[in-house]
């Protein structure tokens, strides 16, 4: 059945017989955005799956504070921390199956390493010595996205390929709040309602886009209710609960790999850290705030729960610390090692084969380097 | 033997034929745009392809070019070969932020793991009566965007020929379809296209010894008929057609240059920062020993698009152009 028949035609129809071709209610969002730790839902959930969560929410923090750290010390040219959005991070990847598609924003290299993407791959653009450090293909995670809400149109385009090719796969696209504001994330809600496609998009509400709040980026009542204009619908959920995002989340993968349509999730949760380690966030917040999150926090979140129900001893805290410092010590490793350039690499990839022009610039550059070097060029004389 | 009857066929048949002719040879090719399945195109381009292939592969999208485009990136990364339409040059700009910091670069920042094989289909130009924002020249925007390939065919026979090899290309492509040479007959026999040209080289489209006009898409027919008028002056004028923008086929435009000794290229773009400024600065370096005049531009005034009623002040005509070749300091000669 076409989407077309599924809904009606929606032709225009004179008064009086015109109405809307859909009750909007079933798409609205709740009145409070859904939790489970610490309530009622929190005991229905899978023992094991609240201590992968755990682990790997612990492993975020430290992965966050890592690469924080890294660029102090001048090993990326940025980083833009996730510390205190790891709920987010690590439950988008986990809910996708090996087939589907993570596509994530610049800050997202938390959620593209728990989807099994190498840290110091996810970390090559902000290291700066490539753009992209990965093979998209390879964990199916497209590159990691700087122009805001631009690879959300992507997400809906490859879902929609996948459908068409009767591929059963799922992409799950990630962008912040700031980001519903452009003209893209409108254009792609806008195309994956119309096609029907599987995709799920996650806005992380994190409170800022840099330094605008909220309140100056949307008059909507909440994010999630936009999606109530494409005709798909909006859930909204605590951000900083990983069981209650890893539900949401899954509820609407699965319904998307059932031929339901797309979903959008908006996660409420709070950038801790700065915009980035070049911003000052003293500028517009006051540390009161941030003190307030640091009680909601998804780390303290999930120990509370898996404590009460006695899921989490000493013992596992310190296996999940180890193996988030662990896996620190071996990125400090990587990081620490000074990438190999080639700056010839510039010409390889513009074109399948490089055009005639960008031929001799090659060879001009050659010619520089080995001047650099202290070599003869080739031929003995500059072009 | 039976000979098989050449006709006069049109630019948009060939264009239409070039499509078909990929949808049925690779099931990985989607037609997509406004407008493009029912009714076949505001042009008529793409008539009859989603009778023929269905729905599916030929695709009336929402009104909304970046999202037309960022949708076909993302069926590009999952192995499709979109072609898409952009109704009109001026209703291509919506695109330009998916087109530049994702078409032309996926390959270039996913070290080739990622390239896009997009077609992007951009009827251009002026010529045709159409108010304003019907009639851009775009091409210079995007010839200076690294990653694209931008071609423009001038012949009936080359539209088909360029389109299919730029479907066929494995980088994305900006196709520039010159809007008014639509409906321009040629003898064509649909039957037996054409070998498919690699993109990237210029023809002569008329030989002369006097002096070298080196022009593009719909001003190609315009400096053949000044060609033409040229005689009657005493020239015998080259017109070099470079179909290809970006590559850029230096080696015919510059043996061209070399053998005629002057040059004026002729485009509708501006001349300020438009295509005509790289060529002479190329030919300039290439072939300074080989003038006997600067190269000149003959090009559309730095100007919005004017209104219809204007238009033909604007667009290079055959006395501009004869005129600038009048200025290529033939006293010298004498």
């Amino acid at each position: 059945m076409t989407v077309m028949e599924q809904r009606g035609a929606y032709r225009p129809t004179p008064p009086p017989a015109w109405q809307p071709r859909m009750d909007p209610a079933p798409l609205l969002p709740d009145a409070e955005p859904y939790r489970v730790l610490g309530t009622e839902a929190a005991a229905k959930a899978d023992p094991e799956l609240l201590r992968a969560l755990y682990a790997q929410l612990v492993k975020g923090r430290r992965y966050n504070a890592q690469a924080t750290a890294l660029t102090k010390q001048g090993r990326l040219a940025v980083y833009p921390s996730t510390t205190g959005q790891e709920a987010c991070e690590v439950a988008a990847a986990m809910v996708l199956e090996e087939r589907d598609w993570l596509f994530p924003s610049y800050r997202d290299t938390l959620a593209v390493v728990a989807r099994g993407v190498d840290p110091v791959e996810a970390l090559t653009l902000l290291r700066g010595d490539w753009h992209t450090g990965y093979d998209p293909h390879e964990h199916r995670v497209a590159p990691l996205c700087t122009p805001l809400a631009t690879q959300l149109p992507h997400a809906v385009g490859l879902a929609h390929a996948a459908r068409l090719k009767g591929d059963d796969v799922v992409a799950l696209a990630m962008v912040g709040d700031g980001g519903t504001s452009e003209g893209d994330f409108h254009e792609a809600l806008n195309f994956a309602a119309v096609w029907q496609a599987p995709v799920v998009f996650l806005v992380q509400n994190n409170g800022f886009a840099i330094s605008v709040p909220l309140a100056k980026q949307t008059a909507a009542p909440s994010l999630a209710h936009k999606a109530v204009g494409y005709g798909m619908p909006g859930r909204l959920v605590d951000g900083n609960d990983a069981a209650a995002v890893h539900e949401v989340l899954s509820d609407a993968v699965r319904h998307a790999r059932a031929g339901g349509g797309p979903t959008l999730v908006e996660a409420i949760t709070y950038r801790v850290d700065a915009h980035t380690n070049a911003d000052d966030a003293t500028r517009y917040r006051a540390d009161a705030e941030v003190e307030t999150w640091r009680e909601h926090d998804p780390i303290e979140l999930l120990e509370r729960e898996l404590t009460a129900r006695g899921l989490l001893d000493e013992d596992g805290k310190r296996a999940a610390r180890d193996a988030a410092e662990a896996m620190a010590a071996s990125l400090r490793e990587h990081m620490n090692q000074d990438p190999v350039l080639d700056p010839m690499d510039l010409f390889t990839d513009v074109y399948a084969e490089p055009t005639p022009q960008l031929r001799e610039q090659r060879e001009q550059l050659r010619a520089e380097l080995e001047a650099e070097a202290g070599a003869e060029p080739e031929g003995g004389t500059h072009r | 033997m039976t000979t098989v009857a050449v006709k006069p066929a049109t630019m948009a048949q060939a264009l239409t034929r070039a499509l078909r002719d990929a949808m049925a040879a690779d099931p990985a090719v989607h037609v997509m745009g406004e407008d493009v399945g029912t009714l076949g195109g505001v042009f008529r381009v793409t008539d009859g392809l989603a009778k023929e292939f269905g729905e599916d592969r030929c695709t009336d999208t929402p009104l909304a070019e970046a999202g037309i485009l960022g949708t076909a990136v993302g069926m590009a990364m999952y192995g499709l070969r979109p072609v898409v339409e952009m109704q009109f040059d001026a209703f291509a700009y919506p695109a330009f932020e998916q087109l530049i910091s994702h078409v032309s670069r996926m390959r270039n920042r996913t070290r080739g793991k990622m390239p896009l094989p997009i077609t992007v289909r951009v009827p251009y130009g002026g010529g045709i009566g159409g108010v304003e924002h019907h009639s851009d020249s775009s091409e210079a925007y995007y010839m200076a965007t690294p990653g694209l390939h931008v071609v423009t065919p001038a012949t009936v026979a080359d539209a088909y020929g360029l389109l299919r090899a730029s479907i066929a290309s494995d980088d994305p492509v900006v196709f520039l379809e010159p809007k008014r040479l639509y409906w321009s007959k040629d003898s064509w026999n649909p039957e037996e296209p054409a070998p498919v040209d690699p993109i990237g080289r210029a023809v002569v489209r008329r030989p002369g010894r006097s002096a070298t006009l080196i022009t593009y898409g719909p001003s190609v027919p315009v400096c053949v008929e000044a060609a033409e008028a040229a005689r009657a002056e005493g020239w015998d004028l080259e017109v070099v057609d470079l179909r290809s923008l970006v590559p850029f086929d230096d080696e015919t435009v510059c043996a061209s240059v070399r053998r005629t000794g002057r040059a004026v290229v002729v485009h509708e773009s501006g001349s300020f920062g438009g295509p005509g400024g790289e060529i002479a600065a190329r030919v300039t370096e290439r072939c300074f020993h080989h003038l006997e005049a600067p190269v000149l531009r003959v090009a559309g005034f730095d100007v919005p698009y004017p209104p219809p009623m204007l238009e033909r002040h604007h667009l290079p005509g055959v006395d501009r152009i004869l005129d600038a070749v009048g200025r290529l300091q033939w006293e010298a000669e004498s």
